[in-house]
């Protein structure tokens, strides 16, 4: 290989340099975080880790359902209540706190869902 | 082949950095319009298409044009275009390439610029001009690509090679007739509304494309001594002179249709891009010096290009002319027909359109990008050239 | 080698054909109508066609199947003339619900709905020796929904649509911004969002139950598809209540309010040349 003494230090380099995140932190994910939960309500429209793994599946299910299917029935059950598909006028209104809730998560994965350039918060 | 682009003279080098100037504030203003929108731009909601969808239309007709190389050698065995057609194919890349920028940098959300692929919808026009843009420009790249490798190594290009030469034919038609559907297909305005769209934008390309070959070429002879022949440049002047002539005659039946029917929808634009338009006893007239530079200029060029003297005894006035009317189908394509459609909107009412600084320095870059792009590719091509001779 | 050229040229071409031309064919096969069928089942044989949909509306869920409905609306300028305040109160309650922004700058303007002159709504109408009542009043201009929407033959992304009520709506998520359909609109009824929406908006003072609008997508009148699709009328038509100056309904539906009303009154249509049908009637 020609000019091998410079091509594999700087690949070392590199590579030590594109990682640097992993091997500063050694491997510890930093505190896990807490988001606030709705004190008056106690269940979700999935269960907790469902929700957690799916809720933006979830999301872009009823925005298809609603947007493009027009269907706009009250058809998601929480607990003995029905609700309509919607981020603004169901999720938001128990989870009243978007700073709270959804961005402590959504900050500690660095995360940007382009929800709230258009949905609107609840008024903290 | 790359390595033929990294050396040059010293002229070489001030060319790229001179564009690459253009470029870099280009690439400034562009992060300033993505950061802020496109309320950056002068587009409003009656002129919705400005400086860079008009750009992109004229360019699209500047990467069909190779075809008049393409088809003459290759379809008619024409050996005289035998040094000049690698100019065509590499042009109608970065002409592309070109297009491209153009409409991505008016997308209100570029960043979503995949849903044409991943919702696909097939009633849209755009569509097609998405599949025959990238595939015109695939097939020059892989054309121009493997010919160029074929003549370095100085053997003849494998014989599968001239499928995809003879599909780029029909393509470069295609892109062009798809891009004037864009707009002939629309129900609301009675300048585009016209059948001749198509063919008209076909014969300004067919004029524009060679034009911008011919001065290049000209250009070539005396800087990187690379002669093209002179038969390859009178039979270009001629092919140019019929696709202009072409062109103006379309656009007289424009004005015949318009005038001689006298439907109202059909003279507003005409009557705003040529006369200027009275409303409300307001003269709107904003694009009156382009539309008359145009026929100033394509009489000019068409003069030059027909006297015996001027086209060939001097290279001059045949660059001349050729500047002379690619300008003019410029100022005919490029401004005035997309810019023109919009007057008046829907609603009757007039709103002009002025671009902004930030707005014309990212269309001077695409085009400085574009010529960049091409310097790169003909300098490999000339310097595989050189090679042959040595 | 001149006959294999002219074969493959033959190839290329038929190929190039079915390519424009395959969707449009599989189309009418899927659903197994003419588009001359599609509209005689929209217009003049109501009844048969409102009957066959309900069965198919009740039996399985099918999404694609096309339910019969055709929201439309009639507007009664003889009455919005007597009372241009409710014209500004309509403008305004429409864009107060749908959280359109205000620029002062027209470069930047949106607008959903919206107050016009007569011979600026209906250009294409002769405007010699006009009575004065027409030149006096404004009109309401609006998205026509129309049956045959030239904007969403040109979406590339399907961003908009028509969808299952005949109201021609928009997928802000998933609009790229090209603005072809508003160069395709024949009435003008499409505004882009130059910049973001929310600096035209006073974020404390907005409707919290309807999203805003984000920088760089189109926008225009839904046809109050959030209201329509919960049973409520839309905004505009709520705000002109007891006056009936504009009506909704069911233009399929030969019983409808407001079929009674087009059966009873000379109607006119922007712009009926560009074909598209629209669903908005004025009654002048």
């Amino acid at each position: 290989m020609y000019d091998g003494g410079k091509i594999i230090p700087g690949l070392i380099i590199f590579v030590l340099f594109i990682t640097f995140p992993i091997w500063y932190n050694r491997g510890n994910a930093g505190t896990v975080p807490q988001p606030e939960l709705p004190k008056n309500y106690k269940q979700c429209v999935l269960p907790d880790a469902d929700m957690r793994a799916e809720h933006m599946q979830l999301l872009n299910r009823w925005r298809d359902q609603v947007l493009r299917t027009g269907d706009r029935s009250f058809d998601v059950k929480i607990g003995d209540t029905m609700y309509q598909k919607s981020l603004m006028n169901t999720c938001m209104q128990c989870h009243t706190s978007k700073k709270k809730f959804c961005d402590r998560c959504h900050t500690y994965a660095s995360v940007k869902p382009y929800c709230w350039d258009c949905h609107v918060a609840p008024v903290e | 082949m790359f390595e033929k682009a990294l050396k040059g003279n010293k002229y070489y080098w001030m060319w790229l950095a001179f564009l690459g100037t253009f470029m870099a504030i280009a690439a400034f203003c562009y992060v300033r319009q993505f950061n802020y929108g496109l309320g950056l731009t002068g587009m409003s909601r009656d002129v919705s298409w400005g400086l860079y969808i008009s750009q992109f239309t004229f360019l699209v007709g500047v990467a069909a044009g190779g075809v008049m190389l393409v088809l003459p050698y290759y379809v008619h065995n024409y050996k005289a275009f035998g040094r000049i057609t690698i100019l065509g194919e590499f042009l109608a890349i970065s002409a592309l390439l070109m297009c491209l920028s153009f409409i991505v940098v008016d997308l209100g959300q570029p960043m979503r610029m995949l849903n044409v692929i991943l919702h696909a919808q097939p009633r849209s026009m755009l569509f097609y001009d998405m599949i025959v843009l990238n595939g015109y420009l695939f097939l020059n790249i892989l054309c121009g690509w493997v010919i160029l490798t074929a003549e370095r190594k100085e053997v003849k290009p494998p014989k599968w090679i001239y499928f995809f030469v003879y599909l780029s034919i029909p393509f470069a038609v295609s892109i062009h007739t798809v891009t004037a559907m864009l707009y002939c297909g629309l129900p609301g305005r009675h300048f585009w509304l016209s059948a001749i769209v198509a063919p008209r934008f076909l014969a300004s390309a067919f004029a524009a494309g060679p034009a911008l070959i011919v001065v290049v070429a000209l250009i070539l002879k005396r800087v990187a001594n690379f002669d093209v022949g002179k038969k390859a440049l009178d039979k270009l002047a001629t092919i140019i002179l019929y696709a202009a002539l072409t062109n103006m005659f379309f656009v007289g039946l424009e004005f015949f249709v318009a005038y001689y029917s006298n439907i109202p929808g059909h003279i507003h634009t005409i009557e705003y891009l040529f006369f200027g338009l009275e409303h409300d006893g307001h003269v709107y007239n904003n694009l009156v010096p382009f539309m008359r530079m145009f026929v100033l200029l394509f009489v000019v060029g068409v003069a030059l290009l027909s006297i015996p003297y001027t086209r060939r005894q001097s290279d001059f006035w045949l660059g001349a002319g050729c500047t002379a009317l690619f300008i003019s189908l410029w100022l005919d394509k490029g401004i005035g027909f997309v810019l023109g459609g919009f007057v008046p909107n829907p609603l009757n009412e007039i709103t002009e359109y002025y671009p902004t600084a930030n707005e014309i320095f990212i269309a001077l870059g695409i085009w400085a990008m574009g010529f960049f792009v091409l310097t790169i590719l003909y300098k490999i091509a000339i310097g595989v050239e050189h090679e042959i001779e040595a | 080698m001149d006959k294999k050229r002219r074969d493959f040229l033959k190839i290329a071409g038929a190929t190039t054909l079915a390519g424009l031309g395959g969707p449009a064919v599989v189309e009418r096969l899927v659903t197994g109508t003419s588009p001359a069928q599609a509209r005689a089942g929209h217009g003049e044989h109501p009844v048969a066609h409102g009957a066959k949909t309900h069965t198919a509306a009740s039996g399985h869920e099918d999404n694609n199947a096309p339910t019969g409905r055709r929201l439309g609306m009639v507007v009664d300028l003889r009455k919005l003339r007597k009372q241009p305040e409710l014209m500004e109160k309509i403008v305004h309650a429409c864009h107060a619900e749908h959280n359109v922004p205000h620029f002062p700058n027209k470069k930047d303007e949106i607008k959903w709905i919206w107050r016009t002159k007569f011979e600026n709504a209906f250009p294409e109408h002769s405007d010699y020796y006009k009575d004065k009542l027409t030149i006096a009043g404004d009109v309401l201009v609006l998205c026509n929904h129309c049956d045959e929407p030239p904007c969403v033959k040109a979406c590339p992304t399907r961003a908009t649509f028509k969808n299952k009520d005949g109201i021609v709506a928009m997928d802000y998520h998933r609009c790229i911004g090209c603005r072809f359909c508003m160069a395709a609109c024949p009435y003008g009824s499409r505004s882009f969002n130059w910049r973001d929406p929310r600096a035209g908006l006073d974020m404390n003072h907005i409707n919290h139950r309807f999203p805003t609008r984000m920088r760089g997508v189109v926008e225009k009148c839904n046809f109050c598809a959030e209201r329509v699709g919960l049973g409520k009328q839309p905004k505009c038509v709520e705000v002109c209540g007891s006056t009936k100056a504009m009506i909704f309904g069911d233009l399929n539906d030969p019983d409808s309010e407001i079929r009674q009303v087009l059966k009873d009154n000379f109607t006119i249509q922007r712009k009926p040349s560009a074909g598209t049908h629209p669903s908005v009637f004025y009654i002048v």
